[in-house]
């Protein structure tokens, strides 16, 4: 081979990348490309490199992603069987925390960063509640394994990446109230999970009724 | 016509790699040097170690030492060797010796095997066992002024909490305090009675490393200078620093400076719990977090005695070979920044590694902390859609884009000249340098974990193992495509044969019942063999953790690659062996 048609060949196909890269936006030219361009562009079947301009875009994650663990609550409900509404707040009143204390997160989590207090009936009796239950997210390395081995999925992965602050000992150690979320956010965001444990739930409890 | 093969002679049908065979030859030779031998490991005279290691490498074959480490028995040390015959391959013999508790030593293997170099420094660093006879004993991971070994059982770092997770203080009365604040940083560390740190100076001047040649002779008379490399450096990887002596613009010694990112993530180790190891592997490698998990599972699922079902073992494949692929393309990527072409090959690159990363992170939830794989299976299913579009890379897009790859940049003159005859490292040599993967095989030595000693289900695919012939720059770029090829060509077969099914064995459980035992479990990872050595005393942490990390032991060979090739050549031979820093300092 004649010295430099490998050179050439490096710049032609550099050449047909830069192109391949700006196709889509002259196919949509004036305007941005729009969501179904997006995803083609974002597949396994797009071609050339783009941009995503985030903060204003962003990329799904999808289902099983995890980071950082919040706990579920069910909310209380209205008369219509439908979540109550704190007017305050505009949250979802909290019905049932879905945690029982029982510790096994704080157990298997590899860096140690869940800290629970377990609460006491005035006698004090341990309860099956938390008073208190910490995450330090500095430390939690997003493993998961709080959110696998919890027997009572009470304790699920987020979706939640955006976690910058301006300090990080106060207002990275997240409390029970920060880490509190309904099961309506957590059907959104865990869809297929939500139906599989919906589904095992409602069939244990039919197991049980039938006893 | 046909060819009877001739009948084997007897002697290759005992198993040459079992301890017991092995001591019995010994014994024949240097009567008094066997202490032990189990149907573990063979334990040898401390005074006669190097006598034992000589015979074993020149007389039976042992010419590669896998792995080198330690354990602190709290009464004696032990200092563990893994000895494997390239060409025979299978489990490797372990040696053993043992050092008295005060001030312990043992012979170094170095004029024996070069490859023990930096894990013997790594060893007296870490655990204090002094090696006489090394060239160059001197720490590789804490600096100079260190106080102290941080392997040893009764080493407390700061932060010190307890000696095993679970911390007692987490439940049921955890009430939150910052590790900080507890402890604060100076209070724990240990200085050297009267260390003064403005007077101090790490105690030498000269470089000094094994097998430097004195400058070459030149009419002119020059002095040699010494430039370092980083570890702030843009071509150096991450934090790793070159000690480079020059003789104006030839190259004469170069000597790695490390641990800019030592966490000790083996004492983590033996904190953690067995399956709280397996997220901080991901951070080993973090290029190839998967295979990572692989290589650990395969440790401690052969300590425990498990198997994973069908159709985990075909995931767990499947998700290896699709990181060596991106491994590989990574790692060209940056080779060729390192020869100037910036970027624009290394993006071509990580475009795929994206979709590949997407893969990732819809069946494990993140794209490069996977933390996918369980003891006896994986952590869930793949998701609906992932077979199919792993297909598709796989037949389609994957396929193009190595050639195209491939024909751009292989072939480009400039890379050529570069390239060609450039930090050549001859098959003898490598092996002698204990360097593994692509590396090795660029070298022109057929030697593969994943054919020598089959781990998954590895025996059931069919693929060639690539081999370079002159063991320089170009070759192990070539030798890394014709992997990304057999990685896709094992994908497919992967792919078709994965069956339906369980993905865990037994009950997922967080308490993983480890049995007393000791085992040497190791996986071919894009970087080399990546191998983990554990100790099991039967409590819910492993007693030792130990990794033999390829990057690591790579860099130990980087002068002897170097030396005589030109400054600009160095960044190029460097980046030829592909190291990752979040491996190399542990
Ligand atoms: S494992 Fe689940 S139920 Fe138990 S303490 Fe943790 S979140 Fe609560
Ligand atoms: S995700 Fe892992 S590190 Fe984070 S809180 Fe859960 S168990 Fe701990």
């Amino acid at each position: 081979m004649a010295f430099g048609l490998g050179l050439l060949n490096g710049l032609r196909y550099t050449l047909s990348r830069v192109l391949k890269t700006y196709a889509g936006d002259f196919r949509h030219l004036g305007r941005r490309y729009d969501a179904k361009e997006f995803a083609r562009r974002q597949s396994v079947r797009g071609d050339g490199i783009i941009t995503v301009q985030y903060p204003e875009e962003k990329l799904a994650v999808p289902e099983n992603f995890r980071y950082i663990p919040f706990l579920v609550y069910e909310p209380a409900l209205d008369e219509n069987g439908k979540p109550k509404i704190d007017p305050a707040t505009g949250k979802q009143v909290i019905g049932i925390e879905r945690c029982t204390a029982c510790g096994i997160c704080a157990k298997v989590c590899p860096p140690q960063c869940i800290w629970i207090v377990r609460a006491t009936t005035p006698e004090g009796k341990p309860k099956p509640k938390p008073a208190e239950f910490y995450i330090d997210i500095d430390v939690c390395m997003n493993c998961g394994y709080c959110a696998e081995f919890c027997p009572f999925d009470a304790i699920k992965m987020d979706h939640d990446y955006e976690l910058a602050n301006y300090e990080r000992h106060v207002s990275h150690i997240y409390d029970m109230p920060t880490l509190l979320k309904s099961t309506t956010y957590y059907a959104k965001i865990h869809p297929l999970d939500w139906e599989q444990e919906e589904a095992a739930r409602k069939a244990k409890e039919a197991a049980k009724a039938k006893k | 016509m046909a060819v009877t093969p001739p009948p084997a002679p007897p002697e290759t049908r005992v198993n040459l790699n079992d301890p017991q065979v092995v001591a019995e030859k010994i014994k024949t030779t240097l009567p008094d040097a066997v202490e032990s031998v189990s149907a573990q490991a063979i334990v040898v005279q401390n005074d006669k170690l190097l006598e034992v290691a000589r015979y074993l490498h020149d007389s039976l074959g042992f010419d590669y030492l896998n792995n080198l480490t330690s354990v602190d028995w709290l009464d004696r040390f032990e200092v563990v060797y893994h000895l494997t015959a390239i060409r025979r391959g299978g489990t490797p013999l372990t040696l053993k010796v043992n050092a008295a508790r005060d001030n312990p030593t043992v012979p170094s293997l170095v004029p024996v095997y070069r490859g023990a170099d930096c894990q013997e420094r790594e060893v007296y660093d870490l655990m204090g066992v002094r090696f006489t006879g090394h060239p160059n004993l001197r720490r590789i991971l804490m600096w100079d002024g260190f106080e102290g070994y941080p392997l040893r059982k009764d080493y407390k770092e700061p932060y010190y909490e307890e000696d095993h997770k679970p911390f007692g203080t987490r439940w049921d009365q955890g009430h939150h305090v910052i590790a900080e604040d507890r402890n604060p940083w100076h209070d724990n560390v240990k200085y050297p009675g009267n260390f003064d740190a403005l007077a101090f100076k790490p105690p030498r001047d000269e470089i000094r490393t094994i097998g430097v040649e004195q400058a070459v002779a030149t009419k002119l008379r020059t002095d040699k200078i010494i430039l370092n490399f980083g570890p702030q450096h843009p071509s150096t990887h991450g934090v790793l620093r070159l000690r480079a002596t020059l003789d104006g613009e030839t190259v004469v010694a170069v000597e790695p400076v490390l641990g800019y990112l030592h966490r000790n993530h083996e004492k983590i180790g033996e904190r953690n719990t067995y399956l709280g190891n397996m997220p901080f592997t991901d951070r080993l490698d973090y290029f190839t977090s998967m295979a990572n998990n692989l290589a650990y599972a395969v440790g401690v699922e052969k300590l425990m005695g498990i198997k994973p079902p069908e159709r985990a073992e075909y995931i767990r494949v499947i998700m290896a070979e699709l990181t060596r692929w991106l491994g590989h393309a990574v790692a060209v990527g940056f080779l060729y920044n390192e020869l100037g072409a910036f970027y624009t090959p290394l993006i071509y690159g990580l475009e795929e590694r994206e979709l590949i990363l997407d893969l990732f992170e819809a069946a494990s939830g993140s794209r490069m902390m996977c933390n996918y794989v369980r003891f006896g299976g994986v952590a869930r299913d793949v998701p609906a859609g992932f077979l199919d579009k792993c297909q598709y890379l796989v037949d389609e897009r994957l396929p193009r884009k190595t050639d195209e790859l491939e024909s751009y940049l292989v072939k480009n003159e400039l890379f050529l000249a570069r390239a060609r005859n450039v930090g050549v490292l001859p098959g003898d040599v490598a092996i002698n340098y204990s360097a593994a993967g692509p590396v090795l095989r660029a070298s022109g030595v057929k030697y593969d974990v994943r054919r020598a000693e089959p781990y998954s289900i590895y025996d059931r695919f069919e693929f060639e193992i690539p081999t370079g012939t002159v063991g320089d720059v170009y070759d192990r770029i070539v030798v890394r495509f014709a992997e990304m090829r057999q990685s896709l060509r094992i994908l497919k077969q992967a792919l078709k044969g994965i069956p339906a099914g369980e993905i865990m064995t037994g009950k997922k459980n967080y308490q993983v019942r480890v049995p007393k035992g000791e085992v040497y479990g190791r996986a071919e990872n894009p970087k080399g063999e990546l191998g983990f050595y554990l100790v099991s005393d039967g409590s819910p942490n492993p007693y030792r953790y130990h990794v033999r990390s390829p990057s690591f032991i790579h860099l130990g060979a980087l002068n002897e690659m170097s030396a005589g090739y030109k400054i600009a050549d160095l960044i190029v031979i460097q980046g030829s062996i592909d190291v990752v820093m979040g491996e190399v300092d542990r």
